[in-house]
């Protein structure tokens, strides 16, 4: 049953063909009164299908855009779809644990060899050497060797992590709830959209599944930096997209802070990563990455606005004590 | 002449029944007891009871999430005589998680090593008669029990959206303050503050005794390295446990005594209660894995017919790690904002631990190689330690960046990482330590083929439940939820799978157990040859009720590994 639940929803989940993408919607979207066009409107070069751009309407992303999801079974990450994520991932893939899986398979040889040669009937006579310089020297320095190595891009990907985000980002606030997420836009009006987790028939019934989906996702920008901003209302939760390389805590009296830039569109699903009381398992996040035309219609259909000043709570050099600056 | 171990009264069989060994009555005996080795025995009776039911908590956890959906949760609320509901069952969700994990880190791998093994065998191993304040010794073992009491009781009142407390064992702030209505975290604090004071007790008990009730000769440098192991944890139970207290006792004053240290509306900080708990938090883990070491130093030593390679090595790296494992805490709090060079420190400081921990894990090969080794149980449990506790260190290797921890914090990678160093870690090298003392404890010889069964199936099980658990915390699966994505399906029908395979496992201990004490053959002094040679196998199995009251005397010539008298 098992089984047939899991490939019932992988065929559910599998992206269906783009043929009935309209291909000409590469060109951004205008409405009537608007002048402003958003700097990354045009789609990056490589083969993404666009959303169809209806002139000034926003459309949900169907269950064919999900990309940040767990597969059934997987051995590892999810894919990822963020420079950063992409070289975190690489360093995990390819330094890390290529390093631990050696370690560990080394010393099961050495305990092998060691039953192997030196058991009672191989060698009756224990030899009474309790020292060697030399090679207490060496497992000292060879590891520490191997751990500046690893140092290396370990501090270099926390450097990248904590880039301060450009003046002109779009800024996002995601306020933790007992038991949901608050999404709200400090540039674009200050409006805020409330997040649920959609029922087991709901999810279902939309194609997305349940204990991940919800009913607003947060709405923003594909390739554009995007100021996160984290907080929350009552008790400490988190904020987490693994697809996305992304967790920060949602502290109360707290604002966090954090750089993202999402690759393309589609959606991508994380889940609350802290205990925050009973349902602390169903207060899911889904985040929708647009083409920025559609976003500005969507921000527009909320009745927000577009490329007004900043606000405040995005200058940096200006923040309160609360604040992580970065 | 100096008083050897000959000449001491206990050592001979008929002496050892009828003057050294009068006992008092019963009630005197197990409930005002100063005497370590019956404080010691009832430390690992208490452990393995709190083993018993914190492995059942864990059954139903397991159980639970064999299969996407809530299956269990409201029969066990209505069990426990409370209204099942939705938001009742999944707080008794996060009781049980709560409840796992104090039960086991408080309730049952401390008070056996520390309590259990260390009571019996430092005095014994240092020649010393008793540990120096034995009143306290007691005071200890009954404030811990006390302390368990007040644990089992906080599940039954409120605590919240249901009954007990559902806040995790790190007890976080906010949601142990104002997100916790109701008594049951206050009966939890309780708990941990008796626990606590106990160890604290027990910690200044530990470091007197060694420090000043060697046995003539037995300079520090020649102690044997689980007196070592037992020194160093509790210089950081001393020095961690105080800093749990205060952050406990804030966390009680601000939900009963109208403080807000970790409000913010009233210009406190969540995150100060984070730093408090986790500045002793870190210190625990190794407290937790110390003693385990010093036994693993003295099987590995007994069974490979060879001193351990390196002794000063391996008593330094415990002191590396123990002094490095206070400033490193703030690796537990990656994701919850804090600066860049903040996160570099600790990434760096906790990847330098990875070195003193890598040179013991050599050592202990080293000590192997060359030597003639006989596999009886003990050391079958030792070189599992060895080559599990190095699959769970890497992991944490992994988890020390901070920028690849983004991913991973509060996945299930944190949570097969830590038990694959506790579970499979701190548990073998109990086990290890039990089947290695139980002779001289008990004067039974256990049954061998049943230790080695019990070790193969053991070692199935748990690797079955917590290596598939790196995959779901990869691909994404956080800590403590009741139901998960049907995603995360197939690793956790397997993980389940595994449990089942180690409570089978457990069942062969038992066994085991009721064997030895029925048929099991009567112990010697020494049933595992010459490569025992530290001093409580000088002694009879089991030793006299009082032992050493003549001391023996270390004689100059002998290095720290022999530590039997002068032959003649």
């Amino acid at each position: 049953m098992i089984t047939t639940l899991s490939v019932a929803s992988l065929m559910a989940l599998a992206p269906q063909s783009v043929s009935a993408q309209d291909a000409s919607a590469t060109a951004p979207a205008v409405t009537a009164s608007a002048p402003v066009q958003g700097p990354q409107a045009a789609v990056t070069g490589d083969s993404v299908a666009e959303p169809a751009a209806e002139i000034g309407v926003y459309k949900p992303l169907g269950p064919e855009w999900i990309k940040g999801k767990p597969t059934d079974g997987a051995l590892s990450f999810q894919k990822q779809y963020s420079q950063n994520g992409k070289y975190a991932l690489w360093m995990h893939d390819g330094i890390l644990l290529p390093m631990i899986t050696a370690i560990s398979l080394f010393v099961l040889g050495l305990l092998l060899w060691v039953i192997a040669r030196f058991n009672r009937r191989a060698n009756k006579v224990p030899s009474k050497v309790s020292h060697n310089t030399f090679i207490e020297v060496v497992w000292t320095l060879v590891p520490v060797l191997i751990l500046v190595a690893v140092a290396v891009p370990s501090l270099t990907l926390l450097g990248r992590q904590f880039e301060s985000p450009p003046k002109d980002a779009v800024t996002i606030k995601a306020t933790g709830y007992q038991w949901y997420w608050g999404y709200s836009y400090p540039d674009n009006g200050e409006f805020e959209v409330i997040s649920n987790m959609l029922s087991q028939e709901d999810a279902v019934a939309n194609g997305e599944p349940f204990q991940l989906a919800v009913d607003n996702r947060m709405v923003v920008p594909a390739n554009t930096p995007l100021r996160i901003q984290i907080t929350a209302a009552d008790v400490i939760h988190s904020f987490a997209v693994p697809s996305l390389w992304f967790k920060l805590d949602a502290v109360p009296g707290r604002l966090n802070e954090r750089l993202l830039t999402i690759e393309e569109p589609g959606i991508y699903y994380g889940q609350c990563s802290e205990l925050c009381g009973s349902r602390h398992g169903y207060m899911p996040i889904a985040v929708e990455a647009l083409p920025r035309a559609e976003w500005e219609a969507w921000i527009r259909e909320q009745g927000g606005t577009i490329g007004e000043q900043p606000s405040e709570s995005s200058d940096v050099d200006a923040a309160p004590a609360k604040v992580a600056a970065r | 002449m100096a008083t050897t171990a000959d000449q001491i009264q206990g050592h001979t069989e008929d002496h050892g029944h009828h003057d050294a060994d009068h006992k008092p009555a019963f009630f005197a005996r197990w409930f005002m007891s100063t005497n370590h080795k019956d404080i010691g025995t009832l430390y690992l009776g208490f452990a393995i009871v709190a083993g018993i039911i914190g492995g059942f908590i864990s059954g139903i956890m397991r159980m639970e999430l064999a299969e996407p959906g809530i299956q269990f949760l409201g029969y066990w609320v209505d069990l426990m005589g409370g209204e099942a509901s939705f938001d009742a069952n999944a707080h008794l969700w996060n009781v049980l998680i709560t409840a796992h994990g104090l039960i086991m880190v408080f309730f049952m791998v401390m008070p056996a090593m520390i309590g259990g093994f260390g009571n019996w065998f430092v005095p014994l191993m240092i020649g010393a008669p008793d540990m120096a304040f034995p009143r306290m010794n007691n005071i200890s073992f009954w404030m811990t029990v006390a302390g368990f009491c007040s644990l089992m009781f906080s599940t039954f009142v409120p605590g919240g959206t249901g009954m007990g407390a559902g806040t995790g064992w790190t007890v976080y702030a906010p949601l142990s303050t104002s997100g916790s209505v109701g008594p049951a975290v206050d009966f939890a604090i309780f708990s941990l503050h008796l626990a606590g004071a106990a160890s604290i007790m027990g910690a200044i008990n530990f470091i007197t005794t060694i420090f000043n009730m060697r046995a003539p000769g037995m300079t520090l440098h020649k102690m044997p390295l689980f007196v070592w192991s037992v020194l160093v944890t509790a210089f950081l139970l001393l020095l961690s446990l105080p800093v749990l207290a205060a952050a406990i006792t804030m966390l009680l004053t601000d939900r009963n005594f109208g403080t807000t240290f970790f409000d913010p509306a009233g210009g406190g900080d969540p995150l100060l209660y984070q730093h408090l708990f986790w500045f002793f938090g870190h210190p625990e883990v190794y407290i937790m894995i110390l003693p385990g070491f010093g036994m693993i130093s003295q099987i590995v030593s007994t069974f490979s017919r060879k001193p351990v390679f390196g002794y000063l090595g391996m008593a330094y790296a415990m002191v590396a790690i123990g002094v490095v494992g206070f400033v490193v805490w703030a690796h537990h709090m990656y994701t919850v904002g804090l600066d860049v060079n903040t996160k570099m420190y600790f990434t760096a400081a906790t990847m330098v631990i990875a070195v003193p921990t890598g040179v013991k894990i050599f050592s202990w090969i080293a000590t192997m190689w060359g030597g003639s080794l006989e596999f009886k149980s003990p050391l079958v449990w030792a070189m599992g330690f060895i080559f599990l506790f190095t699959v769970g260190g890497v992991t944490g290797v992994v988890l020390a960046n901070g920028g690849v921890d983004d991913a991973v914090h509060d996945t299930y990678y944190v949570v097969a990482h830590f038990h694959y160093v506790l579970s499979m870690g701190a548990v073998f090298s109990m086990f290890a330590g039990f089947y290695y003392w139980f002779p001289k404890m008990s004067g039974r010889m256990h049954s061998e083929l049943l230790a080695h069964l019990h070790f193969w199936a053991f070692f199935v099980g748990v690797n079955v439940i917590f290596f598939p658990q790196h995959f779901l915390g990869m691909n994404g699966m956080p800590r403590r939820i009741p139901d998960y994505p049907d995603a995360f399906t197939y690793w956790n029908d397997i993980s389940s799978i595994g449990y089942t395979i180690t409570i089978a496992s457990m069942l062969l201990f038992f066994i085991n157990l009721v064997y030895a004490f029925t048929f099991g053959k009567k112990a010697g002094d020494n049933p595992w040859g010459e490569g025992a040679k530290t001093l409580e196998w000088t002694l009879s199995s089991p030793p006299p009720y009082h032992q050493f009251e003549t001391l023996p005397v270390i004689e100059d010539d002998q290095g720290y590994d022999d530590h039997r008298p002068a032959a003649g």
